[in-house]
């Protein structure tokens, strides 16, 4: 079960073992440092170098160091100085990157550019080579050496809240605060601080483990404290000098320092999990990691006898089931047994609203379901082939060669890092086996099938340089490039301007009526459908409701969801009135 | 491109002509008295005055800076106040030691993170768990107590390698290569941790992109994907993170030549900046600034080149 | 005397209640020694109490940029804004904060338009916290909102998350109409959702104006939305109006070949007056290049 107050990532971080464990173990170790003077009210300093490596004696549980100090009390006092001058450290880092980075983030413009300019400049600065310098100029003064290892590890916050804030700069709910009229800090404090507090928490858990690593290194080189003052570093820097005599001396410092910084790492663990495990935070929108998942074949014969007569030569669906990884390995289904055939030649329509399950149809005919989701059943043959449950390989000749793929956004569809020309040469030399000059010379032919004017210079662009309308026709090139007989078309004008969408619509029917393509149209518009499609299938949660010839689709609707669909078309509403003067205004 | 490379070229030198003023001007505010401190306690006021004078140190603060700059541009980096010797000769001794291994970190840190980031981002699963794991272990666990470790159980305890000393590689191939070789497993482990997880939510992120579906739908196999595209995407996020390491691997070269006793500009960090030696330490931070403002360089340039659409900004 | 009276009203009714005065608008590229791009040229409009103006046209026309520097989201350059007489282009951020109990904003996407972490009770007392309104008051007010964009009252204290896109867009719109507004600009405020949602919510944008007399500024790429709720459209063009009139007058005999191939390209749901039209879009297209 989920926990019952997902407002509350704290409860479930000491629910998460991981989480209470470290959490312990942190709180241990704060209060043993911080009793330490009830523990050992003598101090660490009282010595006698005849106890000098003794090992445990009754009151003396870890035994004497090489000055015949009691271990325990100088873990307990290098304890307070490892733990307290990291401490202000990471404090010094949070007052100094916290509110610079939001702010930064926040306005932009040259705050943020004199900002940024400034993290960069302490970001290339070895931050060792600072820390003796300091101590050169400062002295081996241990709070002013930490002040600067807080100004040296601000950047890692400063970087951090710059990065939220600078992203939610652009959410549409930071500009609806400012128009509902919130000053500036309210939305800092009310939005921004917000979405901020669980991303800076994890990072100043896992930045106290780096602080206390630098404190202890710095006590290591003998730098941060004094010689008499005893610190963790300090404690293992001189058990390095007996290692060959007495490596023990090394274990209870080592552990002292590894169990306190793995515990905060884990610490971290367990916070990012909780906070992760939220749902609709701006900061950890990813959705859970799925396990890997395989596609269980299921046998064409699970569909009933009806279902069987008739299937379509190019592509036929029967009984397909969809479903996705939910949290906790349960599976939710989306689709629910779709039957669906394509002709050679013709362009089915397949119609509903978002949800409806149309898309992930249309990519099982792919084999191409986003992460975590699956084919569970039916049965997709294409070309004769039953590509359910058959192995990558098999689908792999499918595509490209037999059925090609137009997706829906122009631009997220052309990799940003290879000219248009390249991206386009590569399944032709993959699927055909073009040689590079023979694959160079048909991308041309190709971009003049889609009617681009330039085809060598769009073929040099890269797919920043050309316009959304231009990036589909690119795209719907390289679906037909290898001339496929069958096309998957997702949503194909969805975002493109009505008069790009006209011409993207026109180019799509000469080219399915030149080469006699089958059309698999995913859309959600019904003008769409009236322009292009020979038959629709509607689609509603999952399951379809209504299949027949377009005419009748659009015209006589039988189903009454396809009625509802065509009822809230606009185009035949009645044009609102000319306005008239009212007297007074009524009040809401 | 060149527009590009110049502006980089720009803000780099802007960079190092700030950092080496500021770090100037902090050294010069400290109050040590060095001519004190050279003639020792008996010297009369006249000989430390005169003491000062010879070391440049009545002058203003900025004559004194651009004296520097004038030199320092020229290769020539002063002596050191306290043992006379010629700062960039002693730094051009040491300097083939860091660099050995930073570069040999660096190389071992970059293939073992690619291989290991495209593991866990392709499989995802265990391989995932087990990266994630070792990268939150390599980022919180202090470096040099790693260092310790490694050096109690590969030197002391098994003894495979020697656990302190250098041998440089003009001497013997092997002897380079056994001393370098726990240095440089010490320093890469934790650039490793925090790389790998880089690369692997790079590759991710760029695995779930819809273009790698697109590509794939024309019939290219998951493996040419990966391999030309995803890696291709993934790689400028992990370049800039390599970049920022950088700055890392030389704060804990200094921790990992003092443990090891390599005698290289780390261990010269340590051993002489704790007496205010001006000339040593300005140029024992230059070095190393360079160092990073390089890389920093060569990142960027690398990135320009993977990705068209970085060179605009 | 009488008569004076009557007359007088007419012209405070027939009075703007927004004006736009030749309008410029410039963003600032990306990096340093790009050149700032003018996406508004020279806009002038006009909008009265209780009516709706359709603001159409297609991506990068400049549509949504004239909302914003309404709300004082992006700055104009030049030209004048005035809302109910008083010059608001340059207004600092006190005035702002006060014209906000005014002029309000629906956004496109109901998705991001809501912060995740806010409860839609605490998202629709915003407004009204930066109006200063006690919190008793905020409360009773929020019940009110809820009831007038046909929520549920215990939905105050739920998360957006928990609600589907036009349920969400009620939300954002119960969110502007918090300080009792004269004006709402309303960005693409049915374009994310699904084609039967969008029209509920098109009619509930329609009774609020029957029974409040708020003004719309509606902005919109597609003609049909918009013929629906304006009583006069303007169509805009890389970033200037191209043609306005009453929305019968534009969205059936429009002068502009423009503001007519933007009519032909959107197809209809009907086989044969589909394929009428996609003849004349050729026609269109075809006269165009010539």
């Amino acid at each position: 079960m989920r926990a019952p107050s997902p407002r509350s990532p704290l409860r479930a971080v000491l629910r998460n073992p991981l989480g209470a464990g470290s959490a312990a173990v942190l709180l241990l170790v704060l209060a043993a440092v911080l009793l330490a003077p009830v523990l050992r009210p003598g101090g660490a300093q009282s010595s006698n170098i005849l106890d000098a490596y003794d090992g445990a004696a009754a009151g003396h549980p870890f035994g004497f160091d090489g000055a015949g100090r009691d271990e325990l009390a100088m873990l307990l006092y290098g304890g307070r100085a490892t733990l307290g001058e990291a401490g202000l450290a990471l404090l010094i880092a949070l007052i100094l990157g916290l509110p610079l980075g939001l702010c930064a983030g926040y306005f932009a413009g040259r705050f943020d550019a004199v900002g940024s300019w400034a993290v960069n400049l302490v970001m290339a600065l070895p931050g060792m080579v600072v820390l003796l310098a300091a101590r050169a100029v400062l002295g081996p003064t241990t709070v002013v050496l930490m002040v600067v290892l807080g100004v040296l590890i601000a950047p890692s916050f400063f970087r951090l809240a710059r990065g939220v804030a600078a992203d939610l700069r652009g959410e549409l709910f930071i500009d609806a605060a400012r128009v509902a009229g919130l000053p500036a800090w309210r939305i800092l404090t009310r939005h921004v601080l917000v979405a901020v507090r669980a991303p800076v928490l994890i990072q100043a858990s896992l930045v106290a483990g780096v602080a206390i690593g630098m404190q202890a290194a710095l006590g290591f080189l003998g730098i941060s404290t004094g010689v008499s003052a005893p610190s963790w570093g300090g404690m293992l820097s001189d058990a390095y000098t007996s290692i060959y005599t007495h490596p023990i001396l090394m274990l209870w410092p080592g552990l002292a320092l590894g169990l306190t910084t793995a515990a905060l790492l884990l610490l971290a663990v367990a916070l990012r999990d909780a906070l992760e495990d939220r749902p609709g935070q701006a900061s950890a929108r990813r959705t859970r990691r799925p396990e890997p998942v395989r596609v269980v074949p299921t046998p064409a014969a699970a569909a009933g006898p009806a279902r069987a007569a008739a299937r379509s030569p190019l592509l036929s669906i029967r009984g397909l089931t969809v479903a996705y990884a939910g949290p906790q390995g349960a599976e939710r289904e989306v689709v629910h047994g779709v039957d669906l055939d394509v002709r050679p030649g013709e362009v089915l329509g397949l119609v509903g609203e978002s949800g409806s399950g149309k898309t992930q149809t249309a990519l099982s005919v792919l084999g191409l379901l986003p992460l975590g989701g699956r084919i569970t059943g039916g049965s997709v043959l294409i070309d004769g082939a039953e590509t359910v449950g058959a192995d990558e390989r098999a689908l792999r000749r499918l595509r490209g060669g037999v059925v090609g793929y137009v997706p829906q956004e122009p631009m997220s569809n052309l990799d940003p890092c290879f000219t248009i020309g390249s991206q386009l040469a590569e399944p032709l030399r993959a699927v055909l086996g073009l040689g590079r000059r023979e694959a160079a010379a048909r991308v041309l032919d190709l971009l003049r099938a889609v009617e681009i004017a330039d085809p060598a210079r769009v073929a040099r662009s890269y797919p920043h340089e050309i316009s959304g309308g231009m990036a589909q026709r690119v795209l719907i090139a390289g679906a037909v490039s290898c001339e496929p007989r069958l096309l998957v078309a997702d949503e194909p004008t969805t975002a493109l301007d009505v008069s790009v969408q006209a011409e993207i619509l026109d180019l799509l029917r000469r080219l399915q009526q030149d080469q006699n393509l089958g059309l698999l149209l995913v859309t959600h518009n019904l003008g769409v459908v009236a322009d292009l499609c020979d038959r629709v299938a509607v689609m509603r949660a999952g399951a379809i409701v209504e299949t027949g010839e377009a005419r009748q689709i659009l015209h006589a609707p039988e189903h009454e969801h396809t009625r509802a669909l065509l009822d809230a078309v606009l185009d035949d509403a009645p044009v609102r009135a000319p306005w008239q003067a009212r007297p007074t205004r009524s009040v809401a | 491109m060149l527009a590009f490379l110049a502006r980089r070229l720009a803000a780099a030198v802007l960079l190092l002509f700030v950092i080496s003023f500021l770090s100037f001007l902090l050294l010069s505010l400290a109050q040590v008295d060095v001519a004190r401190q050279l003639l020792g306690l008996q010297a009369s006021a006249s000989a430390v005055a005169h003491e000062n004078a010879a070391l440049g140190l009545d002058r203003p603060l900025l004559a004194r800076y651009a004296d520097w700059l004038g030199s320092a541009v020229r290769g020539n980096l002063g002596t050191s106040w306290f043992t006379g010797q010629d700062v960039a000769q002693t730094i051009g001794q040491r300097l083939p030691v860091t660099l050995s291994l930073v570069l040999a970190t660096t190389v071992v840190t970059a293939i073992a993170s690619l291989a290991l980031g495209l593991w866990a981002g392709t499989r995802r699963g265990v391989a995932d768990r087990i990266v994630q794991i070792l990268g939150v272990a390599g980022y919180a666990l202090p470096g040099f107590l790693v260092t310790l470790l490694i050096v109690v159980v590969f030197g002391v305890d098994l003894k495979w390698f020697p656990a302190t000393g250098y041998i440089p590689i003009t001497r013997s191939f092997t002897g380079w290569l056994s001393t370098i070789t726990l240095p440089t497993l010490a320093l890469s482990l934790g650039a490793v941790a925090g790389l790998s997880q880089q690369v692997r939510s790079a590759v991710a992120a760029v695995a779930a992109q819809d273009y790698v579906r697109t590509l794939r739908a024309r019939g290219l196999s998951g493996r040419s994907v990966v391999l030309k595209h995803v890696l291709r995407g993934a790689c400028a996020p992990a370049l800039t993170v390599l970049g920022l390491q950088f700055v890392g691997l030389l704060g804990g070269a200094v921790v990992v030549e003092d443990i090891f006793a390599l005698p290289g500009i780390g261990a010269m960090t340590v051993a002489d900046t704790s007496d205010g030696d001006v000339p040593v330490i300005m140029a024992l931070v230059m070095v190393s600034v360079i160092g990073v403002v390089l890389i920093n360089l060569a990142v960027d340039l690398l990135i320009g080149l993977l990705n068209p659409k970085a060179r605009l900004t | 005397m009488n008569t004076d009276d009557e007359e007088r009203r007419v012209n405070a009714a027939d009075e703007m209640l927004l004006t736009i005065d030749e309008l410029c608008v410039s963003y600032r590229g990306r990096g340093l020694r790009t050149r700032p791009r003018r996406v508004l040229h020279e806009v002038s409009l006009g909008l009265r109490p209780g009516e709706t103006l359709g603001l159409v046209g297609e991506s990068g026309s400049g549509k949504s940029t004239i909302g914003r520097a309404i709300t004082g989201l992006a700055r104009a350059e030049s030209g004048r804004i005035e809302f109910a007489g008083e010059r608001v282009e340059h207004a600092d951020a006190r005035r702002r904060r006060r014209l906000a109990k005014d002029i309000q904003m629906v956004f496109q996407d109901p998705y991001t338009s809501l912060d995740p972490a806010l409860t839609v009770g605490d998202t629709l007392r915003e407004p009204l916290l930066a109006q200063g309104v006690p919190a008793k008051q905020a409360a009773a007010r929020v019940a009110t909102l809820l009831d007038r964009v046909q929520l549920p009252a215990d939905a105050a204290a739920r998360l957006p998350r928990e609600f589907s896109g036009g349920q969400r867009q009620r939300v954002a719109i119960a969110r502007a109409l918090a300080p009792d507004p004269r004006l709402v600009v309303c960005d693409e405020p049915v374009s994310a959702l699904d084609l039967t949602t969008q029209r509920v919510v098109l009619e509930l944008l329609l009774e609020i104006q029957e029974a409040t007399g708020v003004s719309y500024l509606f902005i919109s790429h597609d003609l049909s939305v918009v013929r629906f709720l304006s009583h006069r459209v303007a169509v805009l063009r890389d970033g200037r109006i191209v043609e306005s009139g009453t929305a019968a007058e534009v969205t059936e005999t429009p002068q502009h070949p423009y503001t007519r191939r933007m009519l032909l390209a959107a197809p209809v749901p009907d086989v044969d007056r589909q394929r009428e039209r996609r003849a004349a879009f050729a026609r269109a297209r075809s006269g165009a290049a010539a």
